[in-house]
């Protein structure tokens, strides 16, 4: 089975809802002519980044009634769609969220569970943590989502893999940080290394969308990437351009892979279970 | 081995765009860079003509009395090479009046005059031009605090802020800054002979090394004299690192209420944009 997979690598507003929605629609319609069947928006992609004090105004529900999940749940009837947006709970904790809508309806939100607190990044000050992480079903096989510094994290990609994620998508906000003689940034490269890793690893598919533009002094950088099971990667988007990078997912690759490399297959998870409770109980090492 | 070599295409890059983004978002098409003739600020000037367009940019020339011939001459090679507009508004009468007032003034007070006086031409002439201030401050001069605060300081966004000065010198040649503003000795041209480097007591090469591996590798005084530097300069610079923090803040506000502006109200200049 074949389907075309679409990362929009994009700029927003910072804390204005509706400018960015309206991008979102205006991408949608355009990756639908395009052919696309899955588009995927980078983290925040309905807000912006650094909210500080903007997040609990910017917060939406991920419902129907919503006046900017609406027209989104409207538009997932042509593509499927992934969308960054901070998210209220009926208890108003606020969120960085991920949706995955598909036919009109939503059928998975990811929390973000790693807020960095730290350098640069300030998340754990204004958001609440998410506090799972599941695959779920969709029309292209089971998927995982995470959102940036979640997949700094080897545990969510593996937790996911092992519920039967065949396809990662991972979204960021990443500022770029780094230079030296190298011709990309180093916060670049190092994305771009795991995420290869992730997809060898688990013989699996990463989707990386990443937005662009500037935020006061910070840089996002783009270069959205899409890697096979095999580890390599499949599509590129440019550093630094708004722009929609399109690609051909195979999912026979999954087959063929496995049937050469069966780490999957192989793996031992009775032991990691066994070796983890033991670690976390504090037990001997005999 | 400490390595400041940067990829100039990507740098240029990150800051044409930094400059594209953050005026535009603030809604100004132009910008406005004081040009001294030195390194700093022929840099800002080529990549502020990069970002916007020359006819954009305005450089501002604003000689004193005893300045430089050369600093004017090579800062007219920066406005011929990149094309932006520009304009001579000399000082000497801004700040005379109160060196005549004060006749015992030491060298460092005229000169922070000077830079104060600089910063007071430079924000009218963006009113006059309808632009933002470029700033031309680069990493080591903000970290040791060799600048004049509400002078030299003062803008409305800083390309160089996180470039070394031997990164600075590094990208203005590959941008193609003129050779006599890149090989001359750094000044701020306060006074005659003036030279930075015989004013700060060590170089930019050895400071800069130095500053890169206390600041960015976040390396302890002791590890640094461990790598090799010498003892009292590592001390030397620790305590002006310090010593200048304030030249690196907002005034503190006494807090008082439950909301306060620097404390606990939190926006990006970018709010709504």
């Amino acid at each position: 089975m074949e389907f075309t997979l679409c990362l929009a690598q994009i700029n927003t507003c910072l804390g204005v809802l509706q400018p960015n929605l309206e991008k979102h629609l205006a991408l949608a319609e355009e990756a639908r002519r395009f052919g696309a069947e899955l588009l995927i928006f980078p983290e925040l992609s309905l807000t912006g980044y650094v909210l500080q004090d903007l997040a609990s105004t910017v917060a939406c529900r991920p419902v129907a009634e919503d006046a900017f999940f609406g027209p989104l749940l409207k538009a997932s009837r042509n593509l499927d769609l992934v969308v960054g947006f901070v998210e209220e709970d009926v208890r108003s904790r606020f969120f960085i969220s991920a949706a995955y809508l598909s036919r009109g309806q939503v059928l998975h939100v990811h929390r973000k569970v790693y807020l960095p607190t730290y350098g640069l990044f300030d998340e754990g000050r204004f958001f609440a943590w998410g506090d799972g992480v599941r695959a779920f079903d969709t029309r292209f096989g089971r998927v995982g989502m995470l959102i940036c510094e979640d997949f700094w994290h080897a545990s969510l990609p593996y937790l996911l893999w092992l519920d039967g994620a065949d396809l990662l998508i991972f979204t960021s906000a990443s500022p770029g940080r780094g230079v030296s003689a190298a011709p990309e940034l180093a916060s670049a490269r190092w994305v771009d290394s795991i995420c290869r890793s992730y997809a060898g690893l688990f013989t699996t598919f990463v989707a990386h969308s990443n937005r662009v533009g500037f935020e006061d002094g910070l840089h996002f950088w783009g270069g959205a990437g899409v890697y096979d099971p095999d580890g390599e990667m499949i599509a590129k988007g440019p550093y630094d351009e708004e722009v929609l990078t399109l690609v051909e997912l195979d999912l026979d690759q999954l087959h063929r892979t496995r049937t050469r490399l069966p780490l999957l297959r192989d793996e031992r998870t009775a032991l990691v279970q066994r070796e983890l409770a033991r670690i976390l109980q504090g037990g001997s090492n005999d | 081995m400490i390595d400041l070599t940067i990829c100039s295409d990507l740098v240029e890059r990150v800051l044409t765009g930094f400059l594209a983004s953050e005026i535009r978002r603030q809604g100004f098409q132009r910008a406005l860079v004081g040009l001294s003739g030195g390194i700093d600020s022929a840099l800002s000037c080529i990549l502020a003509a990069r970002a916007l367009g020359p006819s954009n940019v305005l450089a501002v020339r604003m000689p004193y009395r005893t300045s430089s011939p050369d600093s004017l001459e090579d800062a007219q090679q920066v406005i011929e090479i990149t094309g932006v507009q520009s304009v001579t508004i000399p000082i000497t009468e801004v700040v005379e009046p109160l060196f005549e007032r004060f006749p015992e003034m030491s060298a460092m007070r005229r000169g922070n005059i000077m830079a104060r006086a600089r910063m007071v031409v430079l924000y009218d002439q963006s009113a006059a031009f309808d632009g933002l201030v470029v700033g031309t401050g680069n990493k080591t001069e903000i970290l040791l605090g060799y600048t004049t605060l509400y002078g030299d300081s003062a803008c409305a966004l800083n390309p160089l802020g996180d470039l070394y000065k031997t990164q600075v010198r590094q990208l203005a040649r590959d941008l193609g800054a003129p050779q006599s503003v890149l090989q001359k000795p750094p000044s701020a041209d306060l006074w005659a002979g003036q030279t930075d480097e015989a004013e700060l007591g060590f170089t930019y090469a050895e400071v800069d090394e130095l500053l890169y591996l206390l600041v960015d590798q976040r390396y302890t005084p002791e590890q640094c004299v461990q790598a090799g530097f010498a003892e009292d300069f590592v001390q030397r610079v620790v305590r002006r690192i310090q010593r200048n923090q304030f030249k690196r803040v907002l005034p503190p506000i006494a807090k008082l209420s439950n909301r306060t502006v620097g404390y606990d109200f939190l926006y990006l200049r970018d709010w709504g944009t």
